[in-house]
């Protein structure tokens, strides 16, 4: 399945599904989060951090320290490119190699990473506000080993407080 | 130069975000050369802290400013006691700039070096403007990057009562200052529009979680969706908004700040970090302590931001008591200030 949508009525919901696909995460993994300011890209990484048995409280934003790093079962590499401007700032950065690394990379506002540093795999999660408390979630899998993931989001082996069945879509 | 080296002269090195800053301080106060290459010209054209133009400029101007804080405190290198240089939390580009500076220069002149927390170092910086600050005390630093409340129990020896847990308050005020289309760096806008509007003109979400612990990235969501709302409005009420906006996110900081300072009895309240240049926060925590009856310290504003000066501060504590860092000293870019 390369493409899954839902909806997530709460905070709880968000940090749930961010929990099921950390405690799946495997070294390697990238999750490209896209939305706007307060859509719940944070919140999501902290539910990634807790699937991957790092404390929630540990994971704060990014955006001025640029990449924090965690360390669970695997080590978490959380980037966030509000700031960066310009692809060319990007690629400066050498973030490709914690992309490429021995652990789980989260990057918020990833639409700004160029096209040459964009992994071939991944899972694209982009979070959109609805209301206060409702976000529109859509995952966008890149590469077989995401398609399965989804697959098992789709064959309802679901998130805890998860979707039901009217909510998801091919 | 002899009755000054006793005093301990430290050459401070600072490069974990936008500034290229180097300083010479005796014996932990006294100020004798602070200069400060500001990034701020560049970053604002791209609205933001650029990496990697921060590590090339770091680079470009390190030596300089070393050379220009030598001359200034009228010392050379060989007069100096040790250097001492940021190790984090920063850029890690950044930071590995100023640590590689400060390893050649201080193996060049075979002094010491010292590795100090930039957060500390924030700490420090009210001791330049008041050397007779003296644990115990209660600090709030708050940044872009950073938001805590810590006691600081002796000198190097920390006690953190809180911590934001999503956004750090500079960030929520940066980001809601963009959105309002403020210039680069938004903090110093916001407070200056800030004093023309009313702060009760919008209420938002103070977030006061239990404890100590701060959390900014609710209101900045409700900030957020406000303001898109106002854009329907003839007139977009700019300066209620930014003075709303700010007493909500300066209002907890003071009030928590207070209440911390209350449960443990704090004997003062100092602030530190970009944040504490907001002339409401100072306003509230000046009135806050003169209610408690502790004095209250916020450095100038140059010494909120980032500089060298504080990195000399601190670096003097930590090379009085023996600490030294080796050359194989790395940069930390999630350095916590715990314990």
């Amino acid at each position: 399945m390369e493409r899954w949508t839902w909806r997530s009525t709460s905070p709880e919901e968000t940090l749930a599904l961010g929990r099921w696909l950390g405690e799946r995460a495997q070294a390697g993994d990238v999750f490209l989060m896209e939305g706007d300011l307060g859509a719940g890209k944070t919140l999501m990484t902290k539910g990634i951090a807790l699937g991957l048995g790092i404390d929630p409280e540990q994971v704060t934003s990014p955006s001025f320290t640029l990449m924090q790093v965690h360390h669970g079962r695997l080590p978490l590499y959380h980037m966030d490119l509000y700031r960066l401007e310009r692809a060319a700032d990007v690629e400066a950065l050498g973030l490709e190699e914690f992309l490429e690394g021995d652990g789980v990379a989260v990057v918020e506002w990833a639409a700004r990473l160029p096209e040459g540093l964009r992994p071939e795999e991944g899972l694209v999660v982009r979070l959109d506000v609805v209301d206060e408390q409702v976000r529109a979630v859509e995952l966008v899998a890149r590469g077989r080993r995401m398609e399965g993931l989804l697959g098992q989001l789709a064959m309802g082996e679901g998130v805890q407080q998860g979707p039901d069945d009217e909510q998801r879509k091919e | 130069m002899a009755g000054l080296a006793r005093d301990g002269l430290i050459l401070g090195i600072e490069t974990s975000c936008d500034e290229t800053g180097a300083a010479v301080v005796a014996g932990g106060t006294r100020l004798l050369s602070n200069v400060v290459a500001s990034q701020v010209e560049i970053h604002r054209r791209f609205g933001g802290v650029v990496p990697e133009i921060a590590s090339r400029r770091h680079v470009e101007t390190l030596l300089p400013v070393v050379r220009q804080a030598l001359d200034q405190a009228g010392l050379a290198l060989s007069d100096l006691d040790a250097v001492a240089v940021t190790q984090g939390p920063g850029l890690v580009g950044a930071l590995l700039v100023g640590i590689a500076g400060a390893k050649a220069l201080a193996y060049g002149a075979g002094l010491p070096l010292v590795a100090v927390n930039h957060i500390e170092g924030h700490i420090y910086a009210n001791r330049l403007d008041f050397p007779e600050l003296e644990p115990p005390f209660l600090c709030l630093i708050a940044s872009g990057g950073h938001t805590e409340l810590l006691e600081v129990v002796d000198w190097g020896v920390y006690r953190r009562l809180g911590k934001t847990r999503d956004d750090a308050a500079g960030e929520a005020i940066d980001k809601i200052g963009r959105a309002m289309g403020l210039a680069y760096p938004a903090g110093a806008e916001l407070d200056r529009l800030a004093r023309e509007g009313d702060p009760e003109a919008f209420s938002f979400p103070r977030a006061l979680r239990e404890g100590f612990d701060f959390s900014f990235s609710g209101l900045k969501t409700a900030a957020l969706t406000l303001w898109r709302q106002l854009q329907d409005r003839e007139e977009v009420p700019l300066a209620d908004f930014a003075a709303s906006f700010q007493e909500a996110v300066v209002g907890v900081l003071a009030e928590k700040t207070l209440a911390a300072a209350r449960e443990v009895g704090a004997q003062a309240i100092a602030v530190a970090g970009g944040v504490a240049a907001n002339s409401r926060l100072r306003q509230l925590l000046s009135e806050g302590a003169a209610a408690l009856g502790v004095p209250f310290y916020v450095p100038r504003p140059a010494f909120c931001t980032d500089n060298g000066a504080m990195i000399a501060a601190a670096g003097y504590v930590r090379w009085q008591r023996g600490e030294r860092a080796g050359l194989d000293l790395n940069a930390v870019p999630n350095l916590s200030l715990d314990g």
